[in-house]
């Protein structure tokens, strides 16, 4: 299964582990499984909608990515908060 | 001592002291996140904070213990499928009922608690509203910054949004009607047909005594009504105002015929005039306005207030004044408006102020 890092704040939510390895294959799903694995998570990453947060950034394996990304086994998906902000 | 509750764009600061003399930091919670409203319950002593990451989105914090953990709130959310996402959390009241809560927010939306904030309900007869879709969003966003009870009477209530106007229920909020008769949008044409107006009510606040009667900031022009929010008096134009523009309002908790007003320049220039401090007190249902700005700075001083940065405590002759400006400047007042003092400075940007004696 793929496998999602968390930035610091989410880690507490979700069981105070950074790393979870989830089903899914694409980002946006990989995400919805984290929700549903950790729902303290939920609604952090993802609104009501689906759609990920505006000011979240996702990378696999390191390349900047989209929610629709596909992803495979042993991809790694990186989340991460966008530099951005005052 | 009093306890402010000052949400600002880098966390929640909890202020203690007495009016006349700076107040401590007590607490600070949500380092770094724009905490847009806070309040405490004073049924319950539960302290509620709406934070808004911008990585994260809106969320509802709640907690017994200021110094121990914030639960999230649950149940803040637009229904599945319907396209949009909560935005923001702009006032939380507590209602009439025992147990029950009133949360407002962006878009247009209320919610409502039955179990002391902890879960809440989206008010569906007004997310369903048929006129909802040509609701225009102010300046903030279709924000429903109002929410005011009618004492004793849990199933009364008026909201305002902004820029879709007062709201009106008699029955628990299962179905709502406009109260608007009475509002001028001098902002807009004055030919443009009624069905289309966008009416940006800043603030609405009702007297405690004499709950047929509530105040409303506007959008460039202050009102009256005294029957409950059907329809408004114009209390500004022609008064010693020096602006019919402003956010908040505050009112006298034993007196009906009392309202507190922090005019700003105009839409055009949104800081306190002429570098002046001021807020404007009636003691005769606005037909005449006095400044009161003993203690406040006089010159130079350019300040602007939001719409949820204006609070009393306290519902006896004793009430305190409290309002925080984007200087990150906090002034309260102990003796009912007359005189003011620094209660904090140096503060990152005030969203919001709430206060408990």
């Amino acid at each position: 299964m793929p496998s999602v890092r968390l930035p610091g704040p989410l880690k507490k939510l979700a069981g105070g582990r950074a790393e979870h390895r989830l089903p899914g294959a694409t980002v946006t799903e990989v995400l919805r499984a984290l929700a549903e694995e950790e729902p303290a998570t939920d609604g952090w990453l993802l609104d009501e909608r689906g759609h990920l947060r505006p000011h979240i950034s996702v990378f696999v394996n390191g390349e900047r990515s989209t929610p629709e990304a596909p992803v495979g086994e042993a991809d790694r998906v990186d989340v991460l908060q966008a530099i951005s902000g005052g | 001592m009093s306890d402010v509750l000052v949400g600002t764009k880098k966390g929640l600061f909890v202020l203690e002291g007495r009016p006349g003399a700076p107040f401590g930091v007590r607490a600070r919670a949500f380092a770094g996140d724009p905490v847009e409203y806070a309040v405490r319950d004073p049924r319950t002593g539960r302290t509620f904070a709406g934070v808004a990451s911008p990585f994260y989105g809106p969320k509802l914090f709640w907690t017994d213990d200021l110094d121990g953990e914030w639960t999230q709130a649950t149940g803040l959310e637009l229904p599945a499928g319907s396209g949009q996402a909560f935005q923001r959390l702009w006032t939380l009241v507590p209602g009439e009922a025992e147990g029950q809560l009133w949360a407002g927010g962006d878009p247009g939306v209320l919610f409502e608690s039955r179990d002391g904030g902890a879960s809440w309900t989206l008010n569906r007869a007004l997310w369903d509203e048929p006129s909802r879709p040509d609701w225009q969003p102010g300046g903030g966003g279709l924000c429903l910054h109002s929410v005011v009870p009618w004492p004793g009477e849990p199933d009364r209530l008026a909201i305002a949004i902004s820029a879709a106007g007062v709201w009106l229920t008699d029955d628990g909020g299962a179905s709502w009607r406009r109260g608007n008769q009475g509002l001028v949008p001098k902002y807009l044409p004055e030919d443009v047909p009624d069905d289309e107006i966008a009416l940006c009510v800043h603030a609405l606040q009702r007297a405690p005594l004499r709950p047929e009667r509530v105040f409303m900031q506007f959008h460039g022009g202050v009102y009256r009504s005294d029957d409950g929010g059907e329809t408004w008096t114009d209390i500004g134009a022609g008064t010693a105002l020096p602006s019919e523009f402003g956010f908040p309002i505050a009112v006298d908790p034993t007196d009906p015929d009392s309202a507190f007003l922090l005019p700003l320049a105009g839409d055009f220039d949104r800081v306190t005039p002429d570098g002046r401090v001021r807020v404007f007190e009636t003691r005769d249902a606005g037909a005449s306005w006095a400044a009161r700005g003993d203690g406040l700075p006089q010159e130079h001083a350019y300040l602007t207030i939001l719409r949820k940065a204006f609070a009393r405590s306290g519902d006896d002759a004793g009430f305190e004044l409290y309002f925080g400006a984007t200087s990150g400047d906090v002034y309260g007042s102990g003796d009912a408006g007359a005189t003011w003092s620094h209660v904090a400075a140096q503060l990152p940007p005030v969203y919001s102020v709430s206060a408990t004696g």
